[in-house]
């Protein structure tokens, strides 16, 4: 508690005359195709952004490139069962085997390739992180083109946890070589689903 | 116009030819140009090496010396800097405030005021220009690589008005040279090897002289070039500009 | 005439930098490696339409938090609070480490693992935890490779940025039992991620830094590109983040400013691959977050230094300047390094610190990369001041700049001590030109000429 008077009133008399909050103007995004920027961004930061029509078309592109034999978790329940989510919630640790996870995201980022999700459509926190494949679906609708305007969706909104995910996981401490999958993901596919939104 | 040229100490002590080609070069292009006797030095060494507050009699001298002129100019980008940062007087404020608000580095002196679009000099030679950081971030004689704006230089702009002279592109445009006034001595490794850098960046792509702004920054790459024992030679831009033809 | 500064002599920034340059062909590969990262800036910054207005607004924004930030403060510990989040104030290092101590001991836990956090460098957090019996496991690939070395990281985002490949292969291979002369990146991060995985698997405490707190939510943003803050806190019982108070942020959508600026100043990508956004803790999870002074609201109250505080340790002035290139982190003998480290050191410990600031040409070309437009080198400048009144120079230094100052501004004086010294340089040039001058170990002295400019005026005026 002394920590925490001594602190304030230190900074209390110390802060200088206080000036006010900028404006912050948000550009619109004219008539830019943010889908084809989202992809051109998302392909720049080693990950892949693929369009599509519809669910089954994103179930042929999954079973394409990743084994069925590896332990898969979707939460989302167009793509199977959400078939484990009440087990692990106990313990994230039973969670560092799975080899794919896929997820909803609730919107991409044009100028960065990230995608915003939260916890409700994790399943567990650790999933995103602890998988060795992301797989994300988002609607193309749903891209926005700067961090500005996404923020202007995440204004009110009332999330314990969320995180911007741009690529997978990346590490260039080994000088400057670029490796991917350093702690998490080793590779990380966006869905663009063209359908309307639900 | 009342002009008065201010020559920076080391350069009236070791390399008058870049204050006689300054006066020459005004003269030439019409300027009648006074130069204050008493003058000695703008107080820079003293101020950059934590010692502004023994700058007073320095700064008094300097007053004295140019307050009478409409425009004070010097072929010294760090040294006008120093006075439009830091001259100040207790006795003469107001005067302080006229040459902080008047003095001038040549090249923006003849591209801002003279607004010179001709200059008649020749100098067949491959030339590296080399952009002093003072005069470049500090009085905005050329654009900074780090800035997203238009590109820009008043130098060049200069040189390029130079019949023959070839003005040879560098890796990397505006990097410090390593003279830094006393950081030359005190950090004589660092400030050698930035030295070092820069010129082997001119001497790779051609340049015959290496010319500048500042003869500090030349100064410094010259003492690197003779001790190569390399061909390639320092040259102040204002012995380019009163080359004649 | 390399005098060594007061309390730090053998040890101060010249000494530590002529000894990094002793390898010039090493120094060349350390210079153009971060040379290349500020070419990457660049080349991020004209991605962005706004360009320097950006920075501009995100400046603003620090300048607002500034004058307001014990309104912030209170708000954000009470929304913190409010979330379900502990929070604790430590005025100096030594109550941070104990705080962190406190709560590791109560969750009777004896390994930790840390994701990169430089408060915890300044605090010397590591060497007081393992003084007390806990092994700190850092889990940033970088940190862990000076971890492993038993250094302190050079540079604030790129901690191993002086570590040669075939170097992190010896000391993997000494460490994790890699093959000896492996020094191929894929393969060492891959040994790397499977022995950080199992102790972000096997520790139940994890501590990361936070890039920004929001005042108006109570929320803090922890950003990586490697995923290891994420991994390490959501599989850990306990959760401890700790901050300087200055990382606060008035609202939310401030966040679209920053996370725009932050990674594009740092490295040159659009923005690190997590930008995770911690508002309540996990399920189960008890989360801390301590909020840490050293000197901060002190410097709050400084008009000449206080715009340090607007940092958002992104290293973008440690890639552009000429000298850090050059000299390497270690040689600033300070948690952070380069430009900012140089303005941020002295206000800690002047004594320890005094060479920091000299440590440059003060070219500019730091603070014109800032993407809070901190006027790092006019700090630098006004720094030389301070230390100067307060006696942070040598007797040496403080009786020439006298001298120069008595002759500089007495022109008789000036011309005659001119006229000594090229006297001297003209018939005694051994006197200037020998081992004893720093200036001529690898330049040649200037020639001295027959007459001053002064001199040819006169004489020319003379001659009329």
């Amino acid at each position: 508690m002394k920590n925490r008077t001594e602190i304030l009133e230190r900074v209390k008399k110390n802060q200088p005359e206080a000036v006010p909050l900028p404006v912050i103007t948000v550009a619109g995004s004219g008539s830019q195709d943010l889908a084809q920027k989202f992809v051109r961004a998302l392909g720049n930061i080693g990950g892949t952004a693929i369009e599509v029509r519809d669910w089954d078309e994103i179930i042929l592109h999954i079973t394409d490139r990743f084994s069925p034999t590896s332990r898969w978790i979707s939460m989302i329940p167009e793509l199977g069962n959400p078939s484990v989510y009440t087990e692990f919630s106990k313990d994230p640790r039973m969670l560092e085997n799975v080899s794919v996870a896929i997820l909803e995201g609730h919107f991409g980022v044009a100028e960065n390739g990230a995608v915003w999700i939260t916890e409700e459509n994790m399943g567990d926190r650790v999933l995103p992180f602890i998988c060795e494949h992301l797989v994300l679906v988002i609607y193309a609708s749903s891209i926005r083109d700067t961090m500005h305007q996404a923020y202007e969706y995440l204004n009110s909104s009332s999330y314990s946890f969320g995180t911007f995910i741009a690529g997978p996981s990346k590490t260039a401490d080994i000088e400057q070589s670029l490796v991917l999958g350093a702690h998490g993901p080793k590779t990380m596919t966006v869905f663009l689903l063209k359908t309307m939104n639900k | 116009m009342k002009v008065a040229i201010f020559i920076p100490c080391y350069v009236d002590q070791f390399y008058p030819q870049v204050g006689i080609a300054t006066l020459e070069l005004l003269e030439k292009l019409g300027v009648s140009v006074s130069y204050p006797e008493n003058q000695t030095c703008c107080g820079q060494p003293m101020a950059n090496a934590g010692f502004e507050h023994l700058s007073t009699e320095c700064n008094d001298l300097f007053v004295n010396n140019f307050t009478a002129f409409d425009h004070i100019v010097s072929p010294s980008g760090s040294c006008v800097l120093h006075i439009k940062d830091h001259l100040h007087s207790v006795q003469y404020e107001k005067d302080a405030l006229h040459i902080r608000s008047n003095v001038f580095e040549l090249t923006e002196f003849l591209t801002d005021v003279l607004k010179v679009s001709d200059i008649k000099s020749r100098f067949r030679h491959k030339v590296g220009f080399h952009q002093s950081c003072h005069g470049q971030r500090g009085l905005g004689l050329s654009q900074m690589s780090e800035l997203v704006a238009p590109g820009f230089s008043k130098p060049e702009q200069l040189l390029r008005m130079v019949e023959g002279l070839e003005l040879i592109s560098l890796d990397r445009k505006d990097e410090c040279c390593g003279f830094g006034g006393t950081f030359s001595v005190s950090e004589e490794a660092v400030s050698v090897k930035m030295g070092k850098d820069r010129v082997a960046d001119h001497l790779k792509y051609g340049a015959e002289y290496i010319t500048a702004s500042d003869m500090s920054c030349l100064m410094h790459l010259e003492g690197i070039l003779k001790r190569q024992k390399s061909s390639t030679k320092v040259i102040h831009i204002a012995e380019i500009l009163n080359t004649v033809k | 005439m390399a005098e060594s500064l007061s309390g730090s002599s053998g040890s101060d920034h010249a000494t530590l930098a002529t000894r990094f340059n002793k390898d010039e062909s090493r120094v060349d590969w350390h210079d153009e490696t971060l040379w290349f990262i500020r070419k990457k800036r660049d080349k991020a910054a004209w991605q962005i339409d706004e360009g320097e207005q950006l920075g501009e607004t995100a400046s603003q924004i620090k300048n607002n938090v500034l004058g307001n930030l014990y309104e912030y403060l209170l708000q954000f510990e009470e929304n913190a609070r409010a979330n379900g989040i502990h929070v604790h104030w430590a005025s100096t290092p030594e109550d941070h480490n104990k705080l962190v101590h406190e709560i590791i001991a109560k969750a009777h836990i004896s390994r930790v693992v840390k994701s990169k956090s430089m408060l915890t460098e300044e605090c010397h957090l590591n060497e007081y935890l393992e003084s007390k019996g806990i092994e700190v496991i850092d889990t940033d690939l970088g940190e862990r490779i000076v971890q492993l070395a038993g250094e302190p990281p050079s540079h604030i985002v790129l901690p191993c940025i002086h570590w040669k490949k075939e170097e992190i292969g010896d000391l993997f291979s000494r460490h994790l039992g890699t093959p000896e002369g492996n020094s191929d990146p894929q393969f060492l991060t891959t040994a790397a991620r499977l022995h950080l995985r199992r102790h972000c698997m096997s520790s139940k405490l994890a501590i990361t830094g936070v890039n920004f707190a929001v005042a108006e939510t109570g929320e803090i943003v922890v950003c990586t590109s490697e995923g290891n803050a994420d991994l390490e806190v959501q599989l850990a019982d306990v959760h401890i983040a700790c901050m300087g108070i200055e990382k606060i942020i008035p609202q939310r959508k401030h966040l679209g400013v920053f996370l725009r600026l932050l990674a594009r100043s740092a490295t040159g990508q659009p923005i690190t691959t997590y930008s995770s956004h911690f508002r309540r803790p996990r399920s189960g999870q008890e989360m801390h977050i301590i909020l840490v002074d050293n000197g901060r609201s002190e410097r709050l109250g400084s008009n000449d230094f206080r715009n340090a505080l607007k940092c958002i340790r992104c290293g973008a002035c440690m890639n552009t300047c000429p000298v850090y290139r050059r000299s390497g982190g270690h040689s600033y003998h300070y948690a952070i390094a380069g430009p900012i480290g140089a303005i941020l050191a002295p206000g800690l410990d002047m004594k320890q610190h005094a060479d920091l600031p000299f440590a440059s040409t003060l070219c500019g070309s730091c603070s014109n990369v800032c993407p809070v437009k901190i006027d790092i080198h006019d700090q630098l400048y006004k720094w030389r001041q301070v230390l100067t009144k307060n006696d942070h120079v040598s007797e040496t230094k403080k009786s020439g700049m006298r001298a120069m100052a008595m002759v500089l501004s007495r022109p008789r004086l000036y011309a005659f001590a001119g006229g000594a010294t090229r006297w001297l340089m003209k018939y005694l040039p051994f006197v200037i030109s020998n081992g004893l001058n720093p200036w001529y170990k690898q330049r040649e002295m200037p020639m001295a000429p027959k007459q001053t400019f002064s001199e040819w005026y006169l004489q020319k005026k003379k001659s009329k």
